[in-house]
């Protein structure tokens, strides 16, 4: 019993020690909303708490869908004062449930008007990055197949049960990419498509880990399909993060027209913040060069600010197609879950 | 020292205890001897804490119990499948209720050698307690209950589950044990032997109601009831009818003849009484029942013979199964 | 007097009295039930009914969405049935090995098919993929030898998977009941001429039906309520309740839906724990904890053991392994050349765990991690065994109000994750972000698991025992802790096991809003996992090593904790 209790206090005591690390005497603590994918630098965030004498917390709150979520249920009273990570597919809503504050922050000047979707500035562009099907390399080289360039393509036999792609209900990589396909073959044409596509044996998994993972032939998982719906930056993190080191990335991207679908995260103050004045600093500080500049290998996607410069590992293999599929943010918002539905009844029933 | 005073217990509406009243004294010995259902456990489990009366109090040298948790009545109480802690030796379950007592380390040392040795267990300190036979660990729960030295010792059918010769040896180490001690206690049973055995006093306890209470010698004499004397075992009863009285007695009709009996009270004709019918005293005049036998069964210092009629006596001389026979019984009549 | 009594030492000696417990039953009851019952109602009933009744709608109720209702519940409850079927068909011959057998190794292939309970699914996905995959191990083989490729149908793994998962909650529960079963009974049934299989049935198994039933009902809960397996090794063709829940409340944010299957289910749980306990506590037994284990000694006794063993080391330790495999050997083909794999030995991926190469934040060294989860899962065992040891006795002599709440308790199993995360967020806001609540929510879940698993051994304690001590002196307190607590050791361990394994696999992210600097190894396998290159897949699997080796060696801790005189008890 003597053991037991020591072992509880003892354990009391480390808990205690924990807690006491995150409540500093701070001068003024900042909240961050994110997703769980969200990741930045320690220095450039010790360089804004420095500048600023403020304390950054995140609060990482699942996935997009869960964050705004979460955003929406407690926007009376706001758990954060900055939510950073709401994309083009799920914007509309969180605009319609009102739970930003217009900020013009003096940093949009910098900024293409091709990103800022929402004229009111509540929600402000920090970053994109493009939905792309990769492919393995040594596995086209070998079989001397050629590459697919077009959407069309992959409906033909020699594509047969080649490709991997994410549900759209439960992943927003195959959400992106059933986008790409409304896109391009319109509202009356893209259940056609996916019909062929099915009839070609397109492989549905639930989510981007599991495809890229388990089904795409050129990651570790080693798994069976040479092709999977990722993202145009993935080569570049092929290298990267390859054991032993490479020269060559050993996947890339098809970069047709209309192939790969753009994806904008915004980020936006949340309303009924008590820290407006520092959460515009932080706001304005995203969309700065030092952020802008960290982004590309914290998550893996491009910069809004072209004047930030991009790690050489992403200008050798990161491809960006010239021409990228998109969907207005409204038609989406009004769309998506009957998309969604369709698509389910069509491909996987 | 200890009193019980018109106790009352119900259990789901059915009555459990009836008004139950006596007491036990510096020293003395009780049993409460009655058949399994009589609530003589239930009784037990109420003087100890571990039930509570509906109504009636339980004194201790004139204190009421009812606000003292059992843990400090300091009552000892010994079970008849002993409740020996399973995870602690011999001398850990000795010394248990003197560890809860906080008592010094050394005084627990004296105290677990000084109970052992009360019960002959000198040797087996270090042992597992599930490695002891029933007697053993009877034993073992004995020197238990003693070493808190209690105010008062309780045995629910202690010896309940051990064979007749341990029995017979352990109950009279534990009487010497209780004389020399002079610890009152109440002992619970079913078997009669024991009660009378170990008991200064015994009180017959019936569907929740006492029904006889003397010293065995009394008891015995006179169980009083139809219920005490089968109980234990005295004799035959039977039914009969009050027909007529004559030179001072009363004479009573049976299907085993009409008898002319004193029966203490007032009777009128017709009325139904109990009697029994057991040996006969030396000096006594004698009733004779006679009758086709039945049965002859041996029991070490006399024969219980049963006639055809149901009737059984117990005998010094066996007759022959199937002969005619005359006994000599005395027929009493009961209250 | 020659032995005077020397009481005097008991009117000073304790001021606190216990009496009003021996003198009001209703008191004890409350004093039992208070804790357990508040920390229920203010960490499930409260938040989850706020959330239910601010987005529950009747006009939600629609043919369209009683058609996706319809569907969800029939492939649950089908899929449940027979995972929970093949479940026990696996556990009880197992729970019969580990109780009443003696062989080398019995520790560790204990411990080992406890380790999957604590798994990420995504790490139990991995593992059954490079060992089932079209590309795994055993196709690897296969094709070696010209034979057709063996890929089970996704229902097949989603099976396979919760077996892989569960068969641990049947050999615990089950096991327990078993080693405490008075080996005279079964003694006593073969001598009036029952033959072994009749003896089983007609004797253990009735006796066992208690544990077996509370084993069952946790089982086929946590089937009924799978979300992670059907994700990912369903091929996203299934949907399971919770599924469902989770794409109308996250993808679809469309809670009224969200908030109506919820009830479904919540009700679904509900009724199951009721049967539960009518058929459970109708016929339960007190059981003698006495049965020892013993060497196999007949040839059938031999064949049973060696093949059951053989049957478990290939279902538990070959996926298991494979991870510590693909943790230490690059399996990564030189670049251009697909045909020839490259096998390398490497520590690389242990190595950068300690580097933050991105220089992120939210990078969190193995140590770190490990050492959060561990603080987690401790606290866990301690909270979830301070709550579930006075409710598991109250539960143990039920009366009127235990019968009542007896199935409530069982109800956070049944409720959807996301659905109690966003009832937490609108109840109790920021307060909730502080570190300090994961071991509450991880108790949530723990909780159950932790009374199931003691109140069948408390029932067992002969109350005699407890009279005695009482009697003797002991306080109730006193009684708890030197009578119950020594004799309920094993299920106490038991109980401390789960809830340790629990906390440990235990992903949480959706549960609450998580604080990225207190990152458990399961977030910090997710993190890896989340981004492409081959060195962040060693990574993540050089994590879920370290769990495994964690899990695996804490539980062998927590079971070399036992004293010897209890074990053999």
């Amino acid at each position: 019993m003597k053991k037991f209790s020591l072992l509880l206090s003892a354990f009391c005591f480390l808990l205690s020690a924990c807690v006491s690390q995150t409540t500093p005497a701070s001068p003024q603590t900042l909240t961050i909303m994110t997703h769980d994918s969200f990741s930045v630098s320690e220095d450039v965030v010790k360089a804004f708490e420095e500048a600023n004498n403020a304390k950054v917390t995140f609060l990482q709150s699942g996935d997009a869908g869960a964050m705004i979520n979460k955003a929406i249920l407690t926007k009376d009273a706001p758990l954060a004062d900055v939510l950073f990570g709401v994309d083009n597919t799920f914007l509309s809503r969180a605009l319609q449930a009102e739970i930003f504050e217009p900020y013009a922050s003096p940093e949009l000047a910098n900024i293409p008007a091709a990103f800022q979707l929402d004229p009111s500035n509540r929600a402000l562009p920090v970053d994109y990055g493009d939905v792309c099907i990769n492919y393995d390399k040594a596995y086209f080289a070998e079989n001397a197949l050629a590459v697919p360039q077009s959407l069309e393509d992959l409906t033909k036999p020699e594509y047969a049960s080649l490709l991997v792609v994410e549900n759209p209900a439960t992943s927003s990589t195959g959400l992106a990419f059933l986008m790409t396909t409304v896109a391009h073959f319109g509202e009356d044409g893209y259940l056609d498509y996916w019909r062929a596509l099915k009839a070609n044996g397109v492989v549905v998994v639930d989510g981007w880990e599991t495809a890229y993972y388990t089904n795409f032939s050129a990651s570790s998982g080693r798994g069976p399909q040479p092709m999977v719906v990722s993202y145009g930056t993935s080569p570049a993190a092929e290298v990267i993060y390859a054991d032993p080191p490479v020269d060559d990335a050993p996947t890339a991207s098809i970069l047709g027209p209309d192939t790969c679908f753009r994806q904008i995260e915004f980020v936006g103050i949340l309303k009924g913040t008590q820290n407006r004045p520092l959460a515009e600093k932080f706001v304005d500080f995203m969309l700065g060069k030092q952020f802008q500049e960290d982004v590309p290998l914290q998550m893996f996607v491009y910069p809004v600010n072209p004047s930030a410069a991009l790690p050489e590992a992403f200008v050798k293999y990161a491809q960006a197609p010239a021409q990228t599929a998109s969907l207005p943010p409204d038609l989406i918002a009004s769309n998506r879950d009957r998309w969604i539905q369709e698509w389910t009844d069509v491909v996987m029933k | 020292m200890l009193e019980l005073r018109h106790i009352f217990k119900t259990y789901e509406g059915n009555p459990l205890l009836t008004d139950i009243s006596f007491t036990v004294g510096t020293g003395e010995t009780i049993c409460l001897l009655g058949a399994s259902g009589s609530g003589k456990s239930t009784l037990l489990r109420m003087i100890a804490g571990l039930e509570t009366p509906d109504s009636g109090s339980i004194l201790f040298n004139g204190t009421d119990l009812a606000s003292t948790p059992p843990h400090l009545r300091d009552f000892g109480l010994v079970f008849q499948d002993y409740a020996l802690f399973p995870h602690l030796s011999v001398n850990e379950n000795v010394a248990f209720g003197l560890r809860m007592r906080r008592l010094p380390p050394d005084e627990i040392a004296e105290r677990i050698v000084s109970s052992l040795r009360l019960v002959n267990l000198g040797e087996f300190g270090k042992r597992k307690v599930t490695d002891l036979s029933g007697g053993e660990q009877q034993r073992v729960a004995l020197a238990r209950a003693l070493a808190i030295r209690p105010r008062l010792l309780m045995f629910d059918e202690p010896l309940g589950a051990l064979d007749k010769k341990l029995k017979d040896g352990l109950l009279e180490e534990l009487r010497a044990i209780l004389h020399r001690t002079q610890i009152p206690a109440i002992y619970v049973t079913h078997d009669q032997e024991e009660a009378f055995t170990i008991a200064d006093r015994i009180l017959i306890l019936h569907e929740g109601r006492i029904l006889r209470e003397g010293s065995p010698a009394e008891v015995w004499e006179n169980p009083q009831s139809a219920y005490a004397a089968e109980f234990l075992g005295v004799g035959k009863v039977f039914e009969g009818e009050v027909r007529e009285w004559q030179n001072g007695k009363w004479k009573v009709e049976s299907d085993f003849g009409i008898f002319a009996l004193g029966c203490g009270h007032e009777h009128s004709r017709g009325e139904k009484v109990h009697l029994l019918a057991r040996p006969p005293r030396v000096r006594d005049e004698a009733h004779v029942i006679s009758g086709i036998v039945t049965d002859v069964i041996f029991q070490q210092d006399r024969y219980k013979v049963t006639f055809e009629n149901g009737l059984f006596v117990y005998l010094d001389e066996p007759p022959k199964i199937g002969e005619k026979f005359a006994a000599r019984v005395r027929v009493e009549c009961l209250a | 007097m020659p032995h005077s009594p020397n009481h005097g030492a008991t009117k000073t000696r304790r001021i606190i009295n216990f009496s009003v417990f021996s003198t009001s039953p209703w008191l004890k009851r409350i004093f039992l039930w208070f804790l357990p019952l508040a920390f229920l109602a203010v960490f499930f009933f409260f938040p989850l009914s706020k959330i239910l009744t601010l987005t529950f709608d009747l006009e939600v109720i629609t043919p369209q969405n009683l058609q996706i209702t319809n569907y969800a519940l029939r492939f649950t409850f089908y899929q449940a049935f027979l995972s929970t079927l093949l479940t026990l068909t696996l556990g009880l011959p197992s729970a019969v090995l580990f109780a009443r057998f003696d062989f080398h190794g019995k520790a560790l292939l204990r411990a080992l098919t406890a380790v999957p309970f604590m798994l990420p699914t995504v790490v139990v996905a991995a593992a059954f993929n490079s060992l089932l995959g079209q590309r795994g191990l055993l196709n690897t083989l296969i094709t070696n030898y010209q034979l057709p490729t063996f890929t089970p149908s996704p229902f097949t793994l989603i099976l396979l998977a919760h077996v892989f998962y569960n068969t641990t909650i049947v050999i615990r529960i089950v096991g327990t009941a078993l080693s405490s079963l008075d080996p005279k009974l079964e003694q006593t049934a073969r001598s009036l001429g029952a033959d072994p299989l009749r003896v089983w049935t007609h004797v253990t198994l009735p006796l066992l039906r208690p544990s077996l039933l509370a084993a069952s009902l946790l089982v086929f809960l946590f089937d009924f309520t799978s979300f992670g397996v059907i994700l990912l090794l369903g091929g996203s063709q299934f949907a399971t309740l919770e599924v469902e829940i989770y794409l109308q409340a996250v993808k679809l944010l469309n809670l009224p839906l969200a908030a109506l299957l919820s009830v479904i289910q919540l009700v679904c749980t509900l009724v199951f724990s009721l049967l539960y306990s009518h058929f459970a506590t109708r016929n339960s037994y007190p059981l003698q904890p006495r049965s020892v284990a013993v060497k196999p000694r007949t040839l059938q006794q031999k064949l049973f053991v060696l093949t059951l063993c053989s049957l478990l080391t290939v279902y538990f330790a070959l996926p298991l392994l494979s991870l510590p495999a693909r943790s230490l050997f690059r399996l990564e083909a030189d670049r251009g050349q697909r045909t020839e794999v490259q096998y390398g030995f490497t520590t690389d991926y242990y190595a950068e765990l300690f580097i933050n190469r991105r220089g992120s934040v939210f990078y969190v060294p193995p140590i770190r991690a490990a050492f959060n989860s561990l603080a987690y899962a401790s606290a866990t065992v301690a909270l979830s065994l301070l709550l579930g040891f006075p409710a598991a006795f109250a539960l143990a002599k039920p009366t009127r109000l235990e019968n009542i709440l007896d199935p409530l308790i069982m109800l956070p199993l049944g409720s959807s994750a996301v659905m109690l995360g966003l009832g937490f967020i609108i109840t109790y806001g920021s307060w909730l972000t502080s570190p300090l609540l994961v071991p509450f929510a991880h108790t949530l879940v723990a909780l159950p698991f932790v009374i199931r698993t003691l109140q069948p051994a408390i029932a067992s304690i002969p109350q005699r025992l407890r009279d005695a001590a009482s009697a003797l002196g002991a306080s109730p307190l006193e009684v708890w802790m030197h009578i119950d607590l020594p004799i309920l050791r094993r299920a106490a361990l038991a109980a401390a096991t789960f809830a340790f394994t629990v906390s440990l696999g235990e992903f949480g992210a959706t549960l609450l809003i998580s604080r990225p600097e207190y990152p458990t190894i399961p977030v910090a396998i997710e993190r890896f996992l989340s981004q492409p290159g081959g060195l962040n897949y060693g990574q993540a699997m050089a994590m879920a090593t370290i769990l495994m080796l964690l899990t695996t060696v804490s539980i062998l801790l927590i079971e070399k904790f036992r004293p010897p005189a209890a074990g053999d008890f």
